[in-house]
């Protein structure tokens, strides 16, 4: 009886939870649609052409306005860079480096244990470029918005030429599906072709959301495959276990039954 | 066992400390425990479990964390990033503050089904209370310490709440936060409690197992042990039986902590705490949402206003949980022979998981028609009502079922019709 009660009472609140809250979701942008992520599941690793090439579309695109501070440039050995292409990559940006001998700031080119060089030097100059609006950081976003890489797909997929009739935009706003308030200060960022990839994949923009997506969820959790795999293990171990445990609770509590 | 205390080595320590008969008798062979207990009585000492792994995990992660705004949100980052699993430290923390109230909900409610505040346990339960409070504390402080939004707002929704005190409110604010807003001294006290209380909590565990080993642990039937016959030693049976609860937990806790690190958490709180932009909705985390509701139910009365009274019904929803071992007037302990209460428990449980849903959600939101505001209030209003008014009466007015003569005479018949527990 005491079961049948505990299960009632368990579906009758998930019967209240799972029901649509008819709240003010206007506010908030739509669903975006679940992907098929390459980092999903249990066994998910992230796919190496598309962390590479998710991070051309970043240094080709988004680098312009948005930074990646908490990465450094040697963590690019992870998505499959050689040392020496990292070295390269980070000779590329200027770090203010000092005092040195004469006590005197100076300039020199990037290394691989420098963070990621900022677009802007700070918010004041980063909102003075884009029309007041401040360009986030990259390197937690799909940890940091609701619905994570599925969100940050949609966004870029998201954008509409034209809101629906009778929503008037804001000047300098653009309309997007899945940006909470549907009205979003950033341009459509990607395109198709928005880069040229060296491996041949054709750049639609579904592809370049996709493999940006693939970057940016590697940022964020950079120790997420590590972390599966580690995971295996420890669930086989702890089952294992729990079956010994168990065995031995039969065992012991023999003659008591 | 007797051979163990036969060692000339034992008995020289014993002579001096008798520390041995001392953990024999705790949870050694020399502790009779009632041989009827179920899987509900596991979750005590899965709390404790809990209790070490995060006091270890937090030991770790103090050694890489820095108390100061401007670097604790990347000191969190350098953890998670830098530090040699710095991230499986820091997901079994926070996963385990989670697991942590989730197991000391479960207990909590067993104790009311079963009536194990009853007499003679009430100072057990009401220690279990107070530590409830200090996890509660420490749990609030800890989740500020990232800095992030959610930690920053969630900080300021609720110190802000002592300003609902009449005249001096204000300055036990400003007390509190060591400044004029939330900002530095603030992370820096939260942070120097937040590494107190846990070893408060400690302290108040050994207290709760005192009095717990006084008249040992209650049972399904809720009827005193009469004898020997009732009893098994603790050791080997609930040692295997804890230690098999704990492997099935573990695998539970794990879970999450490898595929499902951030489930409890709020995406916001990895957005770097800033003063100057207020997140759409602040939420607290999930084992505060039944409280939250609560505390925004309230409406203006008479001359309280509706935050006093919030603040007022939100912490008196804990503190009349003190009282229970009096307003529970009925002599049977296990709701199994209390039909009535039986029905209510599980009325009382779905209105705590409504509360908390409905503190989930913004309180001008509508669920088919109604707003979340009067679900609210409706679910405190039958909070308060089941403890202080249903209780008492449904333990006066009851008739009861008859209890079993012994705890080894319910056992047998149950062996015999083959409906073992």
């Amino acid at each position: 009886m005491k079961k049948i009660n505990a299960i009632a009472s368990i579906l009758a609140v998930a019967l209240i939870f799972g029901s649509a809250v008819s709240s003010a979701t206007a506010s908030e942008g739509a669903k975006p649609h679940a992907q098929d992520w390459s980092f999903n599941g249990i066994f998910g690793t992230f796919d190496r052409g598309a962390l590479q090439r998710g991070y051309q579309v970043y240094s080709e695109v988004c680098a312009a306005c948005h930074a990646l501070r908490l990465l450094s440039y040697r963590n690019l050995t992870a998505i499959g860079l050689s040392p020496d292409q990292v070295k390269k990559i980070a000779a590329e940006f200027e770090v203010t480096d000092g005092p040195n001998d004469e006590g005197e700031m100076f300039q020199r080119p990037a290394r691989p244990s420098d963070r990621f060089v900022s677009p802007f030097a700070n918010e004041n100059a980063a909102r003075a470029s884009n029309n007041g609006a401040l360009p986030p950081d990259l390197s937690l976003m799909t940890k940091a918005r609701k619905g994570g890489a599925d969100y940050l797909h949609g966004l870029l997929t998201g954008y509409k030429e034209e809101p629906p009739a009778g929503v008037k935009l804001p000047e300098g706003m653009n309309y997007n599906l899945y940006f909470p308030g549907n009205q979003i200060a950033m341009a459509p960022p990607l395109a198709d072709d928005a880069v040229k990839y060296a491996d041949g994949t054709k750049a639609t923009l579904d592809q370049v959301s996709s493999d940006v997506t693939t970057f940016l969820a590697w940022a964020a959790e950079p120790e997420l495959e590590e972390r599966k795999r580690l995971g295996i293990k420890v669930m086989l171990f702890l089952l294992v276990l729990t079956g010994m445990l168990y065995a031995l609770k039969v065992s012991i509590w023999k003659d008591q039954h | 066992m007797s051979k163990f205390f036969e060692n000339p080595v034992i008995k020289w320590v014993e002579y001096r400390l008798p520390i041995f008969s001392f953990i024999d008798e705790s949870v050694g062979s020399g502790y009779p425990t009632p041989k009827n207990l179920n899987y509900w009585w596991n979750f005590g000492s899965l709390a404790g479990l809990v209790l070490v792994i995060m006091i270890a995990t937090g030991i770790v992660l103090a050694m890489n964390y820095t108390a100061h705004v401007d670097y604790a949100f990347e000191s969190v980052e350098r953890i998670m990033r830098d530090v040699n699993y710095g991230w499986l430290v820091r997901y079994i923390h926070v996963n385990g503050g989670s697991m942590f109230f989730i197991l000391v909900y479960i207990h909590m409610f067993r104790g009311l089904y079963y009536g194990s505040f009853k007499e003679p346990r009430e100072l057990l339960w009401i220690i279990g209370v107070f530590i409830l409070l200090a996890m509660m504390a420490t749990a609030f402080m800890g989740y500020v310490l990232p800095w992030g939004q959610m930690s920053f707002w969630g900080a300021t929704v609720i110190t802000n709440l002592f300003s609902a005190i009449p005249l001096i409110g204000d300055s036990i604010v400003t007390w509190l936060w060591g400044g004029f807003s939330v900002d530095n001294p603030t992370l820096n006290r939260f942070y120097a409690f937040h590494y107190l209380l846990p070893f408060v909590i400690f302290a108040l565990v050994f207290i709760h197992l005192w009095a717990l080993h006084v008249h040992k642990s209650s049972n399904p039937l809720g009827i005193d042990i009469q004898g020997p016959q009732d009893t098994i030693p603790f050791h080997p049976y609930f040692t295997i039986k804890d230690l098999f609860g704990m492997g099935v937990f573990m695998l539970i806790f794990m879970y999450f902590v490898f595929f499902a690190p951030n489930f409890f958490g709020e995406p916001d709180n990895y957005i770097k705490a800033n003063p100057l932009v207020t997140p759409p909705h602040i939420v607290p985390e999930w084992y505060f949402l039944p409280f939250y509701a609560i505390l925004r139910a309230v409406p203006d009365i008479w001359f309280i206003s509706a935050k006093l009274g919030g603040v007022i019904a939100m912490f008196g929803s804990i503190l009349i949980l003190l009282l229970l071992p009096w307003l529970d007037r009925s002599k049977v302990r296990s709701s199994q022979f209390r039909p009535i209460n039986r029905q209510l428990f599980w009325v009382f449980f779905v209105d705590c998981l409504i509360l908390g849903w409905v503190g989930a959600n913004s309180p001008d939101a509508v669920f088919h028609g109604v707003p979340f505001l009067w679900i609210g209030r409706v679910t405190t209003a039958y909070y308060f009502a089941h403890i202080l008014l249903i209780i008492p009466l449904v333990s006066i007015l009851e008739r009861t079922k008859p209890l079993p003569e012994s705890i080894s005479a319910a056992v047998t018949a149950n062996a015999k019709s083959g409906a073992g527990e």
